[in-house]
């Protein structure tokens, strides 16, 4: 009997990658199609938008200055700071999900080639996604400044590399010092902070700076560019290696390839324990719920809002996503509690952004209380109308987000009760528009199934993000007043529209 | 208060009455299915794989609607008034479904609340019914790594803390450990003895032989027999053989018919 070797479990990784992609295909001919035009659409939005953020950095490559390079920096460390952070969480995932993995450790075959093989598969999608989202950056760089920028693309490689590697590591040494009951929370919490990290970072900076949300605000300053080391210093290697110096790229690509290399390899060995580790973490018992369903005479709609809430509480992967909202919303806060003594108007900043994160968590929220119901028969074999359960669940959506935008929203109408009223108008509106849409494209998932819900339907969550971004621009211009608002609102009312046409059929029993 | 004449009705009914029911997926699964359970009965429907058991029980608890028929449960049509009639039943799926992120306890009250069982009452029954199925130490744990024998007496007392007068399961023993799987044999008599009517599949021929007052054989989305052990070994000619002999005779002579 011949062990499997790295190339079988290649081949196997290969064609199950291969039969989703071809089932996905096949079950949605005409989605393909959409998200086809779809993706062709952001992309060409995305050079658009990044046409006019390089602009003044296209010359950086052949008239090298220490403001250019701090700027191109601190957006390179915002986009790789990202990358890690989805890097984080995907590696947690393949710590914690069982899968095929039982399979495999209960074969003779050795287990670190597979681990081996998944921890390569996220960073290559980690070098994938940087590669697409910050391509056309690059492409409009090299279109304005010159083909020193084609080496643009090499870096976002190595960025991709290098934050696959360092999420690797972070998160095997997290695993060693919390074990594996605390891990996985931990991870998420950290990824979040790590993800939003530098953007929230700069963002307070520039409140206490500047009086504003502006990140490049701190970036552009005067103290900072005196602060910065010289032209020739190693900490602007990636951006030397991005304008074309070959050495410079050279020795970043060594080093991002030679750190994932060898994290993979090391981390390879021991994963196996720690997959094991993790399994016997989630099978344990004992955990006591803090939310809880009472017994209750309220009836059936009570009883069911209290149960999605409950259950909201407990959705591990659903910690990063909301502590993630939380998060981007200290800036504003921030800039509320600071306006106070100042008496300056900060609504037209604060408001879009919260009415933003009331859309992004509503998808969440909508997406777990009506498509992910793990005991389907239970509730459709209760004596209750159909109807009524929808509503207790988008009931308990609605609480669920108002709950953390509440304090943002009183503070608000403290300040301005204009702004306050907006506010809590336009997150209805984003909350209502997000929940509208997963209701559209609602299935039967396990709530387990809630990290994937994206790739189930791409184009709600494209939708999804639309629509909040529509929703958080109407309420940034009501909150001035402007009657332009009616723009962007009747917008993502053409979205809600436009995205029902291509909702699938609701399924007949 | 529930009206004397409704409170008649309800006694002197059937407990299920299907009349011509039909239900097609790719392929027929269910062909004009006649079939009546008595109120107080403890009745078992046996079939091969794919006969159409589940699909029937399933229409049943109202999670398929038929394509054509009649589904009567106390007297109650279950397609005109679904509501009436789903607050008399109990469904007990084969793959225990529930929250894992709930306490048992939990799930108890969320279940009873979706009944319309009364705060203090269904908080009785829930901790007596915890207790007897040998919950007790877990009924604050969430129900995350419980084994599927755990699993399955959360749903089995699920489906008995609202008091339904029609109890269906679907293969309710598979996976058991021998004493859970008495556990809940013992709860499914008690609660005929107490007035339930219990309908169940089960590939386990034994378990039917020995609780079933009545027994039906569905083959091939219809009903082939149906009657007591005895009445089905006369049937066949097996008289003092098995319910495995009888069953398996049954099903074969309607292969053979086909066939044919």
């Amino acid at each position: 009997m011949t062990p499997a070797t790295l190339s079988f479990f290649v081949r196997h990784e290969g064609r199950l990658v291969w039969r989703e992609w071809l089932w996905w295909i096949k079950g949605r001919p005409r989605g393909v199609v959409v998200g086809v035009v779809v993706a062709s659409l952001v992309f060409a939005l995305l050079h658009l938008v990044a046409g006019i953020i390089v602009k003044p950095l296209a010359g950086l490559a052949d008239r090298p200055d220490v403001q250019g390079y701090v700027l191109l920096t601190g957006i390179g460390a915002m986009a790789w700071m990202l990358l890690l952070s989805q890097a984080m969480e995907s590696v947690t995932r393949v710590l914690y999900s069982r899968g095929d993995v039982d399979l495999v450790l209960s074969s003779p075959a050795p287990a670190r080639f597979v681990f081996a093989l998944r921890l390569a598969i996220i960073a290559g999608a980690g070098t994938g996604l940087s590669v697409l989202m910050l391509a056309p950056f690059v492409t409009m760089l090299v279109l304005a400044g010159g083909s020193g920028w084609i080496a643009g693309y090499a870096v976002l490689v190595a960025m991709g590399a290098s934050s696959g590697a360092v999420a690797i590591a972070s998160t095997l040494i997290l695993f060693r010092i919390l074990g594996p009951r605390r891990t996985r929370l931990v991870a998420q919490i950290v990824a979040a902070i790590v993800g939003g990290a530098i953007v929230i970072g700069l963002q307070v900076a520039a409140i206490v700076g500047f009086q504003g949300l502006d990140r490049f605000s701190v970036l552009t300053a005067e103290a900072t560019l005196q602060a910065a080391p010289a032209l020739d210093s190693l900490v602007w290697l990636p951006v030397r290696a991005a304008t074309g110096d070959g050495l410079a790229l050279a020795v970043v690509l060594t080093i991002a390839f030679g750190l994932l290399g060898s994290t993979i390899v090391v981390a390879s060995r021991g994963f196996a324990d720690h997959v094991v580790a993790a399994a016997g973490a989630v099978r344990r018992t004992g955990h006591k719920s803090w939310v809880s369903v009472p017994f209750s005479s309220g009836g059936a709609r009570a009883v069911l809002r209290a149960k999605e809430l409950a259950l909201l509480a407990h959705v591990p992967w659903l910690m990063s996503q909301c502590l993630m909202q939380i998060l981007y919303l200290l800036p504003p806060a921030l800039l509320l509690w600071r306006s106070f003594g100042e008496g300056a108007d900060p609504a037209p900043l604060i408001v879009p952004v919260v009415v933003m994160a009331a859309g992004q968590l509503a998808g969440g929220f909508a997406w777990l209380a009506i498509s992910g119901e793990d005991a389907p028969d239970l509730v459709a074999t209760a004596p209750v109308r159909p109807g009524l359960v929808l509503w207790a669940k988008i009931e308990a959506v609605f609480i669920a987000v108002g709950l953390p935008l509440a304090p943002l929203v009183v503070g608000l109408s403290a300040l301005s009760l204009q702004a306050g009223v907006v506010a809590a108008l336009f997150i209805l509106f984003a909350a209502a528009g997000s929940t509208a849409i997963q209701l559209m494209f609602r299935s039967t998932a396990k709530r387990s199934a809630f990290r994937r819900r994206q790739t189930a339907s791409r184009l709600s969550t494209i939708a999804e993000a639309f629509s909040s971004i529509a929703w958080a621009a109407a309420a940034g211009l009501a909150a001035v007043g402007s009657f332009l608002a009616i723009g962007p609102a009747l917008f993502a009312l053409v979205i809600l529209g436009v995205i029902k046409l291509f909702a699938p059929a609701p399924v007949s029993r | 208060m529930q009206d004397p004449l409704e409170s008649l009705r309800l006694v002197t009914e059937p407990a299920l009455r299907l009349s011509g029911l039909v239900k097609s997926f790719d392929r027929p699964a269910v062909k004009g299915l006649d079939l009546t359970v008595r109120a107080g009965e403890f009745y078992a429907l046996l079939g091969p794989n794919g006969a159409g058991k589940t699909t029937t029980l399933r229409m049943v608890a109202g999670l398929l609607r038929p394509d054509a028929g009649a589904i009567s449960i106390f007297g109650i049509d279950a397609l005109r008034d679904p509501v009436a009639a789903k607050a008399q039943v109990a469904w007990v799926a084969d793959e225990p479904m529930i929250y894992d992120k709930l306490t048992p306890l939990e799930y108890l009250a969320f279940v009873a609340g979706l009944w319309g069982v009364d705060a203090k009452l269904a908080e009785r029954r829930a901790q007596e019914l915890v207790d007897l199925l040998g919950l007790g130490p877990h009924g604050q744990e969430r129900c995350e790594g419980f084994s599927k024998g755990m699993r399955q007496k959360v749903a089995l007392a699920g489906a008995l803390v609202h008091q339904p007068r029609l109890i269906i399961l679907d293969e309710p023993l598979t996976g058991l450990d021998a004493g859970s799987a008495r556990l809940v044999k013992d709860v499914l008599i008690e609660r005929v003895r107490a007035g339930a009517t219990v309908i169940l599949t089960t590939h386990i021929l034994e378990v039917a032989e020995r609780m079933a007052e009545r027994i039906g054989i569905i083959v091939r989305g219809r009903l082939v027999a149906e009657g007591t052990l005895a009445e089905l070994a006369r049937e066949t000619g097996r008289e003092g053989r098995t319910l495995e002999d009888v069953f398996l005779d049954l099903v074969a002579a309607q292969d053979t018919e086909i066939a044919a």
